[in-house]
This record gives structure tokens, sequence and C-alpha cells, in this order.
């Protein structure tokens, strides 16, 4: 539109410079060039569709192949048992669940995506501080043989032990469950992101270490342009399985604490014998699980070279 | 000034779990400035430790290195090195591998504005001011090695080493690359020390050609003078007589004195 106004403008003013009609008729072709050229991947769109839509189906037919049958064999089983219940129940249960997932009737009875939201931020708590000193424990780890030495024994002593071995040091020492959750939660997720970060240090390639010698980087400088550079792929694997470690762990936590979360809210529906809800919240869990893992491969992807 | 790198009856023992073993040892060298040396030798004769000891990452064992009339202590951006392998930082571009190095040397006495430029003309020099943004992976093997040496060139150091700067690269890119150095190094005077394993490359870039025999406990054979006119053409030099009978001399070193035993 603007196009075909500019143009009857030249036409119709009867007295304007040549340079300026130059001009205008310049912008009108650039504009016309700009046209045709957007409707080109357009068509192109258009084509390729056919050829998406085959790709589409043997991407997505068999993971919904494998679904549906899931839910078939789901919905049999639960014919034969008296207590499973069946996927249509469940989804009705879900949906009634889902209506109002943020009400408030007091400190035991909140909903679902209260009890979410708090597991999420035990989680988060717990794998922040671990990140904060995992990854630059991870880097001197890595950098010092020394320190190495000093804290090879520790971690090897520590890290094959059961997470939940570590809640009654956490209630004793805090005295309270909420941070003795965040605790497990802690130092069930600290080991990938230190020995990762660590790992990834000494396997910086000695040529990237000579440059830095040949310049004579200041350590600030070598820590910022190489170290750090070289090691955040590492990094990030060491986050990636700690977040996931923390995740599996806090439904066990918070089933032996208490208080809202989505652990405990699975015990709680137990001791209701609200099957429907133990089952939506295995999927729950599931989802979250997966979002949080495609969440960071998305961000790792960003830092691989 | 005849003495610009001076090697002084340096030996170079390593210790292995096989007790120890000695790379290099009764070397002595001097460097004129502003002389273009190579080090030729079968693989293992040690020519890549000689290089390493010059530019200070490692130290010798019995004996002193000189540069400029002061011991070498360490490495140091008055002696760059261009890598065999490039050696380029992959999370920085062309332009930011150099300025690590440019800024490393000038950022005391000049402003950001002076450091890119001289950035953007190391990379001009090697003919790469196209690809200045590009990371290392986008670019070729070939590109790859023309950052490295603008990065060692923009430190403008006293010294340039190039540990076998062009072994990695197909016979093409190679000629031309040699030609390019060639022309950068006669253009800024820059002492020069390079490895290499080619005897073309040897004859045709170097004014002295440092001959080593084979190791363990390998020293210099032979040096060997080159005094063909500069500047010089590599396709000229084909029917140059000279230039037959130093190649020939550095084979008969390396083949015939120098043989290696069947590996």
């Amino acid at each position: 539109m603007a196009v075909i106004s500019i143009n009857r403008k030249v036409k119709d003013d009867i007295s304007p410079s040549v340079i300026k009609v130059e001009n205008n008729v310049m912008n009108i072709d650039v504009g016309k060039s700009e046209d045709k050229k957007a409707e080109i991947p357009n068509k192109k769109i258009i084509l390729l569709s056919k050829s998406a839509r085959e790709f589409l189906f043997k991407k997505t037919f068999p993971p919904l192949l494998g679904v549906a049958l899931f839910i078939v064999g789901w919905a049999l089983l639960a014919q034969q048992s008296e207590n499973l219940p069946g996927p249509e129940k469940t989804w009705n249960s879900a949906v009634e669940l889902f209506s109002d997932p943020f009400y408030d009737n007091g400190p035991n009875d909140k909903g679902i995506g209260w009890n979410l939201l708090n597991s999420l931020q035990r989680v988060g708590i717990g794998f922040g501080l671990a990140a904060l000193i995992g990854i630059p424990v991870g880097f001197m780890i890595g950098r010092f043989a020394f320190f190495n030495g000093m804290t090879s024994p520790i971690i090897s002593l520590l890290r094959p032990v059961s997470p939940l071995a570590w809640l009654p040091i956490g209630l004793l020492v805090f005295q309270d469950s909420q941070p003795a959750a965040i605790w497990v939660i802690f130092i069930s997720s600290i080991w990938p992101m230190m020995i990762n970060t660590a790992v990834g240090v000494t396997k910086i390639p000695q040529d990237y270490m000579n440059v830095a010698r040949v310049l004579k980087l200041s350590e600030w400088k070598i820590f910022t342009r190489i170290l750090f550079p070289a090691v955040l792929p590492y990094m990030m694997t060491g986050v990636r399985l700690s977040i996931g470690v923390a995740w599996l762990v806090i439904v066990a936590a918070e089933m032996l604490t208490g208080g809202v979360g989505i652990g405990f809210w699975v015990w709680d529906e137990w001791n209701n014998l609200n099957v429907e809800h133990i089952i939506i919240a295995i999927f729950i869990i599931g989802i979250v699980g997966l979002l949080l893992e495609k969440f960071l491969m998305l961000i790792a992807k960003r830092f691989e070279y | 000034m005849s003495k610009y790198v001076h090697v002084e009856n340096v030996k170079v023992v390593f210790e292995t779990k096989n007790g120890s073993f000695t790379a290099i040892t009764d070397i002595d060298l001097s460097v004129q400035q502003g002389e273009f040396i190579s080090i030729i030798g079968h693989s293992g004769c040690g020519k890549s430790t000689l290089l390493n000891l010059v530019a200070g990452l490692i130290e010798p064992t019995e004996g002193a290195l000189f540069c400029s009339g002061r011991e070498i202590d360490g490495p140091g951006p008055e002696r760059a090195v261009v890598f065999q392998n490039h050696s380029l930082l992959p999370w920085l571009t062309c332009f930011g591998n150099v300025y690590l190095a440019v800024e490393r040397v000038f950022s005391r006495k000049e402003d950001k504005a002076s450091l890119k430029k001289r950035t953007n003309d190391a990379l001009e020099l090697v003919g790469l001011s196209h690809a200045t943004h590009k990371l290392p992976h986008e670019i070729s093997g070939g590109m790859k090695q023309r950052v490295g040496i603008a990065r060692a060139l923009s430190m403008q150091p006293k010294v340039l080493l190039l540990d076998e700067p062009f072994g990695a690269l197909d016979a093409l890119t190679r000629a031309n690359l040699q030609d390019e150095l060639m022309r950068i190094v006669a253009a800024s005077g820059t002492t020069s020390i390079m490895v290499t394993h080619d005897v073309d490359e040897a004859v045709l870039l170097s004014d002295r050609i440092v001959m080593m025999t084979n190791g363990p406990s390998a020293t210099i054979g032979e040096i060997l003078n080159v005094n063909l006119p500069r500047p010089r053409n590599r396709l000229a030099l084909v029917e140059n007589t000279e230039y037959t009978h130093l190649r020939s001399e550095v084979l008969k070193f390396l083949y015939e004195r120098q043989a290696k035993k069947a590996a």
C-alpha cells in the first residue's frame, strides 16, 4: 500500500526535481524486489511441507503408537486389578485436580501447583548452593594437584553414600525438616558438578596452556579466556547430571520430612488410598524431570564449539 | 648483534619411567638478528625440543640460552611461537585470538582503538580481513595457521619461532603460506627459527639450515649456508643450480649420513 501511494505522489507531483523522482523510483523498485523476495520462501515452505509432513509422520507415529499401546496395556491391567485405577479414571481425576491447582486449605491441604513449586524451590536452593560450592572446588581440584590429593580420599569416600543417609545429619544439625531436605539435595547433587568440572580442567589441551605460557597471561586471564570456556561443556554435563539426581532425591526426601511438596503429597495420597493421585504424581514428576533435562540440554548446546 | 639468539652447550635430559633419556646434547648455536634459521632432522631428533628451549617452554638440564643479551628464563611474548597445530582458542574469533595477544603486549601503553587497529593490521597482513569475525572451526586449516602467524607477529616479537608450521597442510596451501611467510618476514625483518622436516621448505626460506643428527643424544650435525639471493621465487629456483646443489646437500645429510634405520 505504501509503495502505491508513493507511486501516485510521484505521478501527481507536476514539478518534482529529477533527483527526487529518481530517488522515489529507486525506492519503489527496492520495495517491489523485497516483496518478491518475501514471496519466494513462502512458496518454498508450501513445497517442502509435503516431505515435511512425511518426515513428521515418521517422527511422530512411533512414539504415538508406543504411548497408545502403553495406555491400552495399563487399561487391561487395571481391569484385572481391583485397586489399580485405569487411564480414564486417572484422567478424570487429573482434570479435577488441575482445575484448581493453587487452592490453599491450610498447611496440610494445598493444591498440586503449590506442592510442585515447593519441591522445585527446594531443588533450586539445594542445587544452587551445590553449584556455588561444587564448581569452584572442582576448578581448584583440577588446577592444583596438591588440592586434588587433599580432597580425593574424602570425595571417594562420601560420593557413593546414598543421599538419604545424610538426612538424619541434616535433621540433627538444622533441627528442622525444611533445611534438612535442602541439605540432602545439596550433598547429593554436588558430586557430579565437582567431579565433572575437575575432569574438564585436567582435560584442557596442553596446547592452550602453552599459548597462555607464551603470552604470559595473568591467572585471571587464563581463567576467563582459557580455563572457563574450555571447561564449560564438562561443567554443563555435571550440572545436568546433578539436577537429575536432585529431582530423583527430592521425592524420597520429602516423603521422610513431610511438609508441602510433591514427595510428601505422594505419601499423603497413599495414606488417603487415593491411587489415582499417586499415578498422576508419577506422571508429573516424570514430566518435570524431563523438562528440566531438556532445558539444561538446550543451555548446554549453546556452549559447544 | 651477531649473537642475537645464543645457545651455549645445551643438554636436555628427560626423566622417564625407564630412566633418564638424553634428548639433545652439546648444542651450540648463534643466530644473528634478522636471520632465518631452519632446524631440520628426522623425527625424534629433538628439533622441537631445541625450539621449545628457545621459547622457554622447557628448561635445559645443562648449558644456557640467551636472547638479545639476556638469559632466557621461561616463555614470553618477545619470543612468539607459531604452533604446529595452530592452537587457536576455539571459543574466540580470529580477531579475539589475535587480540588476546595484542592486548597482553600493548595494553599498558596503548588505548583500545590502537589495540584493535594492531589486531586488524595483523589479520590483514596474512590476508584474513574477510574472516575477522569467524570462529576457528568455520575456517580452513590454512586459514587457521594464518591466524596463528598473525597472532605471533602481532606481538612484534624479537624472535619468531615456528614449530613445523605448515606440516599439517596440503602441498598447495603450504606453498602459498611459505611464500607469504617469506614476504612477511622480509618486510618485518623478524629473526626467525623454524623447525621443519621439509627439505624444499628449508632451502627456500632459510639463510642457514641447521641439520640435526638422529636421537637419542642428538646434536647439530652440520650447518648449511643458503646464499640464494632474495626475494626468492620458487619457480625460478627450480632451474637454479645452487638451489639444486643445496637441496641435494640436505638430502645427502638426511638420507646418507643420518639414514634412519627402518623404524
